[in-house]
């Protein structure tokens, strides 16, 4: 038996779980503004908009599922200074000393653009120069969507640095939640986006950039299996069946079978396509952290 | 500086009493399970299970028999935190509640802990857990207190067949080498020190006399630092990021028949 499973589960469930999930959300989604600011047309811009409006509340919303989940909430900030000299408390080779701060680093870019994007209302604001094109917001967007990569992948290399079973038997859950917060988030672009006529031209760009980040989820799934050996034993049971029939099946394969039939974006088909990627993007990070808790 | 301080558990002659659990529960102020209310595991005489925030010794009993329970022998062990000299929960540990102390032992500081359980997840041991009055990870701080004032961790002090050894960890290296020595020359050649040399994460500042695979008694064979993971997990989330990246600048690029 690997050494990983004489271990104990840190009881992290379904507000970590949740956190994974609206982190991924959160950054994907504040990564593909950033994205459609500086590279598409004057007409996506809207879908743009709509990437930062989520992207800020969501980052919110994950603080206050970390904050939740700890056992003792008051002490929230003992990650970010140390609670005896008021000094940063800082460890570069502890995941999730770095991720509280690339939390709230990401946080203050995803302020700055969500105010920016408030700005740019139908009077334009004061702050509308914190989103692209200008220097500064072509600055802002940039370095908050490097601090976008860092939030929706640390989550996974976390979990491979501990000692328990399946998360630490791998070193390719940084590189599988980044891709499945690349999914989930274009799936809830595309949502959001699909009654607007006049964003079809993004919108499809971003179901042509979904149909490959698909096929890249799907090799980076088999990867992992991979990288398990015999660990991967583990999901011979009913993870696994959810892991193939919920993950694999209704998160990747109908929707890329629902992409072809697609016509356009704007479709029902493309439509339940980006439910089932946000459905099967959920339950994989059900099945990863509650299968190794299990044990 | 003191020297380095910690437990050699002679697993050869412990008895099975308990008195080590009941001497630390008493010292440290540990509160009872269920209210008080015994349950019974139903497996053989260990009904304290595991070592979690409000255990920080457990003996465990192994039963060795054949099918008719003719033949067969226990095992006993009185298991505890390891404190090791290359710590995983000090290693991962955000708010840097977990320290080092003087004695080389490992130390949670429970006013500093805000209860995050990445330590439990990168014990190797499955030594840690929550004490869920404070709500904060616990485990054995090797009586930090009782040595300041120079005297015997609780545990050590109560064990009354000295299966559990204080002491710098050269004497006890000393000692359990002999013992080891003197086991083998009773013909027990089945006995070997787990966790003394420093291959296994450093060294053991609590290591182990065994006479059966690690496995048997609830051991890692071969417990990791948590970090090794850190290099090459980040590098394929890094790849996996300019792969996403890559895509997405082509996706938006290439539009040509696209409608704007």
């Amino acid at each position: 038996m690997p050494s990983t499973f004489f271990t104990e589960a840190p009881h992290w469930r379904w507000l970590i779980i949740l956190y994974f999930f609206v982190g991924g959300l959160a950054g994907g989604c504040y990564f593909l503004a950033s994205l459609i600011d500086l590279l598409g047309r004057p007409s996506d811009r809207p879908l743009a908009r709509l990437g930062y409006l989520i992207a800020f509340p969501a980052v919110i919303v994950c603080g206050v599922l970390l904050t939740a989940d700890l056992g003792r909430p008051e002490r929230f900030w003992h990650m970010l200074l140390q609670s005896a000299t008021w000094r940063p408390m800082l460890k570069t080779y502890s995941p999730m000393s770095l991720g509280a701060w690339g939390l709230l680093v990401f946080g203050g870019f995803s302020l700055l653009s969500f105010l920016g994007t408030l700005a740019e209302g139908k009077r334009r604001g004061a702050l509308a120069f914190l989103r692209p094109p200008g220097p500064i917001g072509t600055l802002v967007s940039l370095l908050g969507g490097l601090a976008a990569f860092f939030l929706v992948s640390y989550t996974g290399v976390l979990l491979a640095v501990t000692n328990r079973p399946i998360w630490s038997d791998t070193t390719l859950l940084g590189a599988v939640f980044l891709v499945s917060s690349a999914s989930t988030s274009i799936a809830l672009l595309l949502l959001l986006g699909s009654r607007r006529v006049f964003l079809v031209g993004g919108l499809r760009a971003l179901q042509r950039f979904d149909t490959i980040v698909l096929v890249l989820e799907l090799l980076a799934l088999g990867a992992l299996v991979v990288s398990l050996g015999s660990v991967a034993r583990v999901w011979l049971s009913a993870w696994g069946a959810l892991l193939l029939l919920g993950v694999v099946g209704v998160g990747i394969v109908v929707p890329l079978l629902l992409h072809l039939r697609a016509q356009t974006p704007l479709s029902s088909a493309a439509r339940a396509a980006a439910v089932c990627v946000l459905v099967g993007g959920f339950l994989l990070r059900v099945v990863i952290v509650l299968s190794s808790e299990s044990i | 500086m003191p020297e380095p301080m910690g437990f050699y558990t002679d697993t050869t002659v412990c008895i099975g009493c308990k008195a080590c659990e009941v001497a630390c529960k008493e010292w440290n102020q540990l509160p009872a399970t269920n209210g008080g209310r015994s349950t019974l595991s139903g497996d053989s005489y260990d009904n304290t299970r595991r070592l979690d925030g409000i255990h920080w010794r457990h003996v465990k009993f192994i039963e060795q028999f054949d099918a008719d329970r003719r033949q067969g022998r226990w095992l006993m062990m009185s298991d505890v935190c390891k404190h090791c000299v290359r710590a995983g929960c000090l290693e991962v540990c955000p708010t840097g509640a977990i320290i080092r102390t003087e004695f080389d032992t490992v130390v949670i500081q429970s006013d500093v802990c805000n209860g995050c359980r990445d330590c439990i997840a990168a014990c190797p041991f499955g030594v840690i857990d929550i004490n869920p009055v404070s709500g904060t990870a616990q485990k054995c701080t090797l009586c930090y207190d009782r040595m300041r004032a120079g005297m015997t961790p609780a545990c050590a002090q109560a064990c009354p067949t000295a299966s559990i050894n204080f002491g710098t960890i050269r004497e006890l290296k000393q000692k359990a080498e002999a013992r080891v020595g003197q086991l083998h020359g009773r013909g027990e050649r089945g006995a070997y020190l787990y966790g003394a040399d420093d291959k296994m994460l450093g060294g053991l500042n609590s290591f182990y006399l065994l006479v059966d695979k690690p496995e048997v008694y609830g051991l890692p064979p071969d417990p990791k630092m948590p970090s090794r993971n850190l290099k090459p997990g980040s590098l394929w989330s890094a790849l996996g990021a300019v792969l996403v990246g890559v895509v997405g600048i082509i996706s938006f690029r290439m539009r040509g028949t696209d409608n704007a």
